[in-house]
């Protein structure tokens, strides 16, 4: 490949070989990224189909659209398929994987055939998962609390299990990979303080995949072989402990929600800096912080089990704890917006979704506040106070900060623009029919009305109503991108290498980027947002 | 060269950590218990058989020693011994798992499966089936690890015979020893955790 | 059309008070620094905001003494808020003295009720108003919960071992009571509702209870005698099993070493799967009498061994355990 390609069709990864087989053999982490978008956004609608579904049901308190088996398993199925087949690789497997190796100068990630296995394990566990959902679905939400798990339900729960113990895999694989990237593949000069905050939260999200996957992966096998061999861990007739299975599960998932969150707040990071024109204000308190997330994050788990029978003292250490880990989420909150301070902001599409991601991750993360409180946690504890909360965090927070970093990156992927207006119009969109919808389950919640509820008293439906009809204008504004940027995909005019100005290395390639990402070894002589040194002309 | 490999070295290492947390679940699990039911514990262990337990032991780290001497054979471009070895490596494998068998065998033919038809004679039989539901989970995953490993082996054991390892490059043999001795560690915790309960003073 | 919504629940009991309080001061503190955020956002991108992309923000990289600020001052306010909460948590961990006992079994799809006088309610809960009331309760089956959101309480129902809450309801009134933990099928219609009647009426609705099978007390000591427990829990400590007169609430010392304080988890177990903690100085001869006993026929025996303490005519019963040998020198 040679630098002067840019003429009238230069080679891609693209465009390099277009047949069938070439996409499912690649090893080239941008083509194996974008295949996880077009799964990832295939479990989106999945999971998407399933919450209207819930929302149409709770429109009226009596319980006259599905059967209460059928409502079960439709907020399972939503659950399962948002949470690990959304949530959990949205940014990592997409963008993650698309910028990582660009950000650092490589020309790949440090496993390229890894990467691929890491794509069909995925694929094969979401097969086996939804096929559990599809042949007479599962029950349980998609916690899995025995014994309702192990001898209750009648339902598909050894297949749902065994679905995401492989598809745990692929997760495990995913963080494995990056962090051997990072530590091995940077481009010469590219210290570690010199690295993108992007890249930071990928590497403390790997730190937790690599930590707390086996841990579920695990736990969830105990549940199969309860369920199927009757081994007996959980079983409370032999002296089992049911709280036991809680406590495994949530040492993995409570850092599963930094999982999800993380790797968005890197990408918000990126976007920020990039629209403000600006170095990130205090670069090194919002790294660590990441660092700092990711390791306490492991130490809050029983947060979620207040009200079983835990004891009052370990309570206790368990909800300061919860007090303190908040205090990183806070710095980072802090330093974004201190970001913004004096610098020269471009509002174009992605930093629009930036504003978005900050309303909605404020809310959901001073709300958390509430439920790490002991004496209110009594009250809130599985209401949809619960459910509102992390809707904030995870949808509000983690989609939309995959929404900044995807109409960030998205002209360095496809070398293509979208429609700006379109893609304002659609950050706006989401983020009032996301309030709309969810807002109102904080009263809900405190009003007392419990999570997976088929049917409520009466006086909890004006609230509902309109959840509902928030969620019918949150479902226009995720539908519109799915429009304009397949349009773009295929008509959407040029980008260049460098549409917005930005620094990082991965834009110092032109777009679609080589097969092989750069011409030349890139060599890092600064640190990671020097914008103010720059001068602005549109490339 | 050099680069991948200490990448494939660091990668391995780190899928280690991922193993010892994917064991940690069921190590948390047998803690617990243990503390919660120290008598039921002390009753269950006393039901494994010792001296198998303690031969297979002294068989995997056997094991571990030839596979150390064929990653070193290998480093030092010596192709048949580290096939020799290699194959050693596989039969005391191979001999752990077939007592392991013998092993599980006897349990079923007491009834000691856990499940509807477990029978167990003795005061605390429900908290032994908790007892032995770990006992089987744990050495089973182990005895998985094993079988995976053996599979690793083979491919190994191939590419030895067709000369592909020199002292440039030997990493797969290294990467197959690193989890191999992994393996072996398991089991040098698994051993007193499941048969030595309580087991002072009952050898007289 | 929105004035129609509350905002909380009806204020019931000792508790709703001091949490909903909490839960002003946390709307308080959260609302002041969301605004804050929203203001400072909104205030920058007005002020700072550049149509053409081409200039460059200021050479900013950071503030030290800002960034431990903004660590500190959220730090100490979650403390402020940390230590709050738990000083209400602490009370609704430790019940009152003379508590009004309430039992109940929680089984997919319905919460059983049982009052010591021996009545018995499904998915209806009578207590009165102004006296503290402590529910203990257990699940038959999988995991359930149990939720009085007018009362600011909840507690998992965990077969296998005993939960408890307690409250005293301030006003009358007709309340929610939902299962609050997933338990399948009919998870939404595991409701119920408590009513909360003053002193006088509770006693009327107690003595047309339509009580049969006479006072939880009454009823375990029969199950008592039926199950032949009598025939080793000799009164006078000589029997093969120890006696039972003192033992709710006192610390066991078990063959194992270890010490337990025999409360209903404990008694529970002891009947259920007696091998498990036995006490020092016995055999292991107790059978189980799991399958023999239900979930509420054990909560009745609770109620019997508890009554062996003293209190309602127990009076052969009354020695505590420090008094034990003098109860031997009398038979
Ligand atoms: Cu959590
Ligand atoms: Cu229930």
């Amino acid at each position: 490949m040679s630098t002067t390609a840019a003429a009238a069709s230069p080679v891609t990864y693209l465009n390099e070989k277009t047949t069938v087989a070439s996409w499912l053999l690649t090893k080239d982490h941008k083509r194996i990224g974008l295949m996880y978008m077009l799964t990832v956004t295939l479990a989106f609608v999945v999971g998407a189909v399933f919450a209207g579904l819930i929302r149409l049901e709770l429109a009226t308190p009596a319980g006259d659209l599905l059967s209460s088996d059928t409502y079960n398993r439709v907020f399972t199925a939503h659950g399962v398929a948002m949470v690990f087949f959304v949530l959990i690789p949205v940014v990592p497997a997409v963008l993650g994987n698309f910028v990582l190796p660009l950000m650092l100068g490589a020309k790949d990630v440090a496993f390229p055939k890894l990467n691929l296995l890491s794509w069909y394990v995925f694929i094969l566990g979401m097969t086996v998962t939804f096929s559990a959902i599809v042949m007479g679905g599962v029950d349980t939400g998609w916690t899995f609390y025995p014994p309702f798990s192990t001898e209750g339900s009648d339902s598909n729960v050894m297949l749902a299990g065994v679905g995401i113990f492989i598809t745990g895999f692929s997760s495990i694989l995913t963080g494995l990979n990056f962090m051997v990237t990072i530590h091995r593949m940077r481009a010469p000069g590219l210290t570690w303080f010199r690295l993108p905050l992007f890249v930071w939260a990928l590497y403390a999200t790997s730190l937790i995949q690599v930590l707390g996957t086996p841990v579920v992966a695990i736990t969830v096998l105990m549940v199969a072989l309860e369920r199927f061999a009757h081994l007996g861990f959980f079983d409370p007739r032999l002296g089992g402990d049911p709280v036991l299975f809680q406590h495994l599960f949530w040492f993995y998932s409570h850092p599963a929600v930094y999982i999800m969150i993380l790797p968005p707040m890197g990408a918000i990071s990126e976007v920020i800096a990039c629209f403000s024109r600006k170095n990130i204000f205090g670069y090194s308190f919002v790294a660590f912080s990441s660092m700092a997330i990711a390791v306490f994050g492991f130490l809050v788990w029983a947060h979620h089990i207040f009200v079983a029978g835990i004891s009052p003292y370990s309570a206790m250490v368990f909800s300061f704890l919860t007090y303190a880990v908040a205090v990183p989420s806070a710095v980072k909150t802090f330093n974004w917006t201190a970001t913004l301070y004096r610098g020269a902001i471009w509002m174009r599409a992605p930093m629009i979704w930036v504003f978005g991601f900050l309303g909605l991750f404020l809310v959901g993360g001073l709300t958390g506040l509430f439920t790490a409180s002991l004496g209110i946690d009594i009250h809130i504890h599985d209401t949809y106070f619960v459910v509102a909360h992390f809707h904030y965090i995870m949808v509000g927070g983690a989609i939309m900060g995959y929404f900044a970093g995807l109409h960030f990156w998205w002209p360095k992927m496809t070398g293509r623009m979208y429609n700006d207006t379109a893609a304002k119009t659609s950050a706006v969109l989401v983020f009032v029919g996301f309030n709309l919808t969810f807002f109102p389950q904080f009263i809900l919640g405190y009003l007392g009305m419990p999570r997976r509820y088929h049917m409520y008293p009466p006086e909890f439906q004006v609230l509902n109503v309109m959840s509902t009809g928030g969620a019918a204008i949150l479902a226009v504004g995720y539908l519109l991108p799915m429009i304009y940027l397949t349009y773009s995909f295929f008509k959407g005019e040029q980008a260049g290498s460098n549409p917005w100005m930005a620094t990082g290395l991965e834009w110092t390639t032109q777009s679609p980027p080589l097969p092989h990402n750069f011409a030349d070894q890139p060599v890092v002589t600064e640190g990671a947002y020097e914008y103010s040194k720059r001068e602005m002309k549109v490339a | 060269m050099a680069q991948q490999a200490e990448a494939s070295t660091l990668g391995m290492w780190i899928f280690l950590v991922t193993e010892v947390m994917f064991f940690g679940g069921l190590f948390t699990a047998y803690l617990i218990y243990r503390i919660w039911y120290p008598e039921a514990w002390a009753e269950g262990s006393r039901e494994l058989d010792i001296q198998l337990g303690a031969f297979n032991t002294a068989v995997l780290i056997g094991s571990s020693l030839t596979m150390a001497l064929a990653v070193r054979a290998a480093q030092t471009n010596k192709q048949r011994a580290t096939v020799g070895w290699l194959i050693s490596t596989m039969v005391l494998g191979l001999v752990f798992l077939v007592v392991k068998f013998f092993e599980y065998k006897h349990k079923y033919d007491l009834g000691h499966i856990p499940g509807p038809n477990f029978h167990f004679e003795g005061v605390h039989a429900s908290q032994v089936e908790i007892f032995l539901s770990l006992y089987f989970a744990m050495t089973g995953l182990h005895a998985l690890h094993m079988l995976i490993g053996f599979g690793i082996m083979t491919a190994i054991t191939i590419m030895a015979v067709r000369g592909r390892f020199s002292s440039e490059w030997s990493t797969p043999v290294e990467l197959a020893g690193l989890y191999w001795h992994f393996v072996d560690i398991v089991w040098i915790f698994l051993f007193p955790l499941l048969y030595l309960v309580d087991r002072a003073g009952h050898f007289a | 059309m929105l004035s129609g919504i509350p905002l909380l629940p009806v204020q019931a009991s000792t508790l709703a008070p001091q949490v909903d309080a909490l839960y002003y001061f946390i709307v308080a503190v959260t609302a002041f620094f969301g605004i804050l955020v929203a203001i400072l956002v909104t205030a920058f991108a007005l002020k700072y905001k550049d149509d053409t992309g081409l200039k460059v923000g200021a050479p900013i990289t950071g503030s030290v003494p800002l960034e431990i600020g903004w660590s500190l001052i959220p730090f100490f306010v979650a403390v402020a808020i940390f230590a709050w909460s738990a000083t209400i948590f602490f009370q609704y961990t430790r019940p009152p003295e003379n508590t009004l006992e309430i039992y109940s079994t929680g089984k997919r799809w319905m919460w059983r009720f049982q009052h010591l006088d021996g009545q018995r309610e499904i998915n209806t809960l009578h207590v009165p108003v102004g006296r503290p009331v402590k529910i203990t309760f257990t699940s038959e089956d999988v995991l359930h919960d149990l939720y009085i959101p007018a009362f600011r309480i909840k507690a998992d129902a965990i077969p296998g071992r005993y939960s408890s809450i307690w409250f005293e309801a301030t006003k009358t009134g007709e309340y929610h009571l939902f299962c609050a933990e997933y338990c399948g099928t009919r998870h939404s219609g595991m409701i119920g509702t408590v009513y909360v009647m003053e002193p006088n009426d509770y006693q009327a609705w107690l003595s047309n209870g339509g009580v049969t099978g006479g006072s939880m007390q009454a009823r375990g000591e029969q199950l008592f005698q039926q199950l032949a427990c009598t025939t080793c829990h000799l009164t006078d400590g000589k029997g093969r099993g120890p006696s039972l007169a003192g033992v709710f609430g006192s610390q066991v010392k078990l063959t194992s070493g270890q010490t337990v304080i025999a409360d209903e988890s404990y008694i529970r177990e002891s009947i259920l799967a007696p091998q498990t903690k036995l006490v020092d100085g016995y055999q292991p001869l107790m059978p189980t009498f799991q399958g023999l006993v239900n979930e509420d026929g054990v909560l009745s025996l609770i109620e019997y061994v508890k009554s062996l303490n003293g209190g309602a005519g127990a009076a052969q019963a009354s020695a505590a355990p420090a008094t034990a040998p003098a109860q031997g020198e009398r038979r």
